[in-house]
């Protein structure tokens, strides 16, 4: 039939195109990782350079050869720290994804109810979290403080990004649903929730590093009074004890943590969105 | 032919919240079979009248009378494709059997055959982002039609699409509703579309929305390019054409 052969031939333009696109996004993101590799390894070079040079003492500024020293001497004790801090964040991400989620469900079953609890979850997320810390600390054991703090910051932004990707949902495709008088949890199952999910991923990415920064806040409150373990205490110990580099070391630490989140969650995204969305990548044209 | 119409809009009022009297005084009998377009300028109600056969809206009074007492199944292809891009073209053609809990395995097969019904057999793994917009028109219609409805709503489906692709889905509609016995309503702002298309024409005047005349095109149901250029076609064409006119002159403000 005619129709399948104008099907066919104009599938044949995009496949050529895709892979004149492919060839041209694979140099581009061969530049993506290489440049900024290329800088990060010449500024650790020239900031070794002015220590050595300078002579700058450790207490004062370690060139990245000694935090390296330090990372695997002090790694018995650095590794314990990570532990905690990597297993704080990820229980108060968790308790935030589905808290979360589980909330703006609930919100996008009605606009009263929308009205109602929005102004809460909007007062949680306005007021810093250092400033109710010392509060937690007061209410509760501190390592439930800690976490308590880091799902507080983490789960607003699941709430609100999933609440507008809730809401956004194609109202044709809802007439649609409405037309073959589709059920309400059908319409959340196979139209609501998988329209979503992109909103719902940006929120994750967002309270994954927020969940580590609301982490480490907390621990420097708790380990100021004594308490704690994790990466944050770590810090505030080294500090006291004017060993710097391992200062550095800890820091270190905490960075690699937060870009090995957000690298994880943008992967997932991609696995989940890449065909689909254009955030994930792909490029439309 | 004094058969029942299988719908009937009876005295139509519809005001929307601002004010706006989209429709009033509306009478419109559907046939069982025909190919109906509703013809008419931008905002002249044509797209609320298709809504309220829908069941999507509600008239303010009137009555929208169906001939077996409830509105049958029905298909719906709108101004965009409208299509769930999470998803393949197979699993989108698959909506409505989902919805009525039908399971793939069983529906596999329907879904197969309405993808080869609109040209697009080699495309159930696709995603809708990989299509040209003429070919996702086309997963739209395979969509509501994978039901086999004994009707059929369009809101200006091809409005979007260039005229190339527009005339070449023109014929193939065709060829799919006489196939499948649909009946057919079809919104367009295009004379030349709605004669092409049509067994007979309702056209649609303004503020508020109303049918002021029909006109029957008694040519065969199936057509083909050269009823474009036939001699009747332009006759069709200005018949209607001169009743938009007539149409826009009794606007009541």
């Amino acid at each position: 039939m005619s129709e399948a052969r104008e099907a066919g031939s104009a599938a044949d333009g995009p496949r050529l195109d895709e892979r004149v696109d492919a060839a041209r996004a694979w140099r581009a993101r061969l530049v993506e990782i290489a440049l900024p590799l290329a800088i990060f390894a010449a500024a650790l070079g020239l900031w070794e350079a002015v220590v050595r040079l300078r002579q700058i003492p450790p207490y004062i500024l370690p060139a990245p050869s000694v935090i390296a020293e330090t990372l695997v001497k002090d790694w018995s004790v650095l590794s314990a720290s990570l532990l905690v801090t990597l297993s704080i964040t990820f229980e108060a991400l968790i308790a935030a994804t589905v808290g979360g989620v589980a909330l703006a469900i609930l919100l996008s079953q009605s606009k009263w109810i929308e009205r109602a609890f929005l102004p809460f979850a909007i007062v949680l997320q306005v007021t810093p979290v250092i400033a109710i810390a010392p509060l937690l600390l007061v209410w509760l054991e501190p390592s439930t403080a800690v976490l308590v703090c880091a799902f507080l910051v983490a789960f607003f932004p699941v709430l609100a990004n999933t609440a507008l990707g809730l809401a956004s949902t194609d109202y044709n495709l809802v007439d649609l649903f409405e037309i073959y008088r589709a059920p309400r949890w059908k319409q959340l199952v196979y139209l609501r929730l998988p329209s979503a999910l992109p909103y719902f991923f940006s929120g994750l990415r967002i309270a994954g590093g927020l969940a580590l920064i609301g982490a480490i806040v907390a621990e420097l409150a708790a380990g100021a009074a004594g308490q704690g373990t994790g990466l944050a205490f770590r810090i505030v110990e080294a500090g006291f004890r004017l060993n710097i580099p391992r200062m550095f070391a800890a820091l270190a630490l905490i960075s690699a943590t937060g870009i090995a989140i957000y690298g994880f969650f943008t992967a997932l995204s991609t696995m989940f969105l890449g065909r689909w969305h254009e955030s994930a990548g792909g490029r439309e044209r | 032919m004094s058969e029942k119409p299988l719908v009937a809009l009876r005295g139509i009022e519809k005001r929307f919240a601002s004010g706006v009297r989209a429709l009033g005084g509306l009478d419109l009998d559907v046939r069982q079979g025909e190919f109906l377009s509703l013809l008419g300028p931008s905002g002249c109600g044509k797209s609320t009248a298709l809504r309220l056969i829908a069941g999507l809206s509600e008239p303010n009074s009137g009555a929208v009378e169906w001939r077996d007492g409830a509105r049958p199944e029905i298909g719906f292809v709108f101004q965009e494709p409208t299509l769930m891009p999470w998803t393949s073209v197979a699993k989108n053609v698959f909506l409505p059997l989902r919805l009525q809990g039908v399971a793939w395995r069983d529906a596999a097969s329907r879904v197969r055959e309405a993808l080869a019904g609109v040209g697009l057999a080699g495309f159930a793994d696709a995603y809708p982002r990989e299509l040209s917009g003429g070919m996702r028109m086309r997963v739209s219609i395979a969509r509501a039609l994978v039901t086999k409805p004994p009707l059929l709503l369009m809101d200006e489906p091809f409005a979007a699409l260039d005229e190339i692709t527009r005339f070449r889905l023109n014929d193939d509609l065709l060829a799919l509703a006489a196939q499948l016995k649909t009946t057919v309503i079809f919104v367009t702002h295009s004379v030349f579309e709605s004669v092409y298309l049509s067994s007979r024409i309702a056209v649609f005047a303004a503020r508020p929305g109303r049918v002021t005349e029909t006109i029957e095109i008694s040519a065969p149901r199936v057509r083909h390019s050269d009823f474009r250029l036939a001699p009747e076609f332009s006759d069709y064409a200005r018949r209607a054409s001169a009743a938009l006119d007539a149409a826009s002159g009794a606007r009541a403000a």
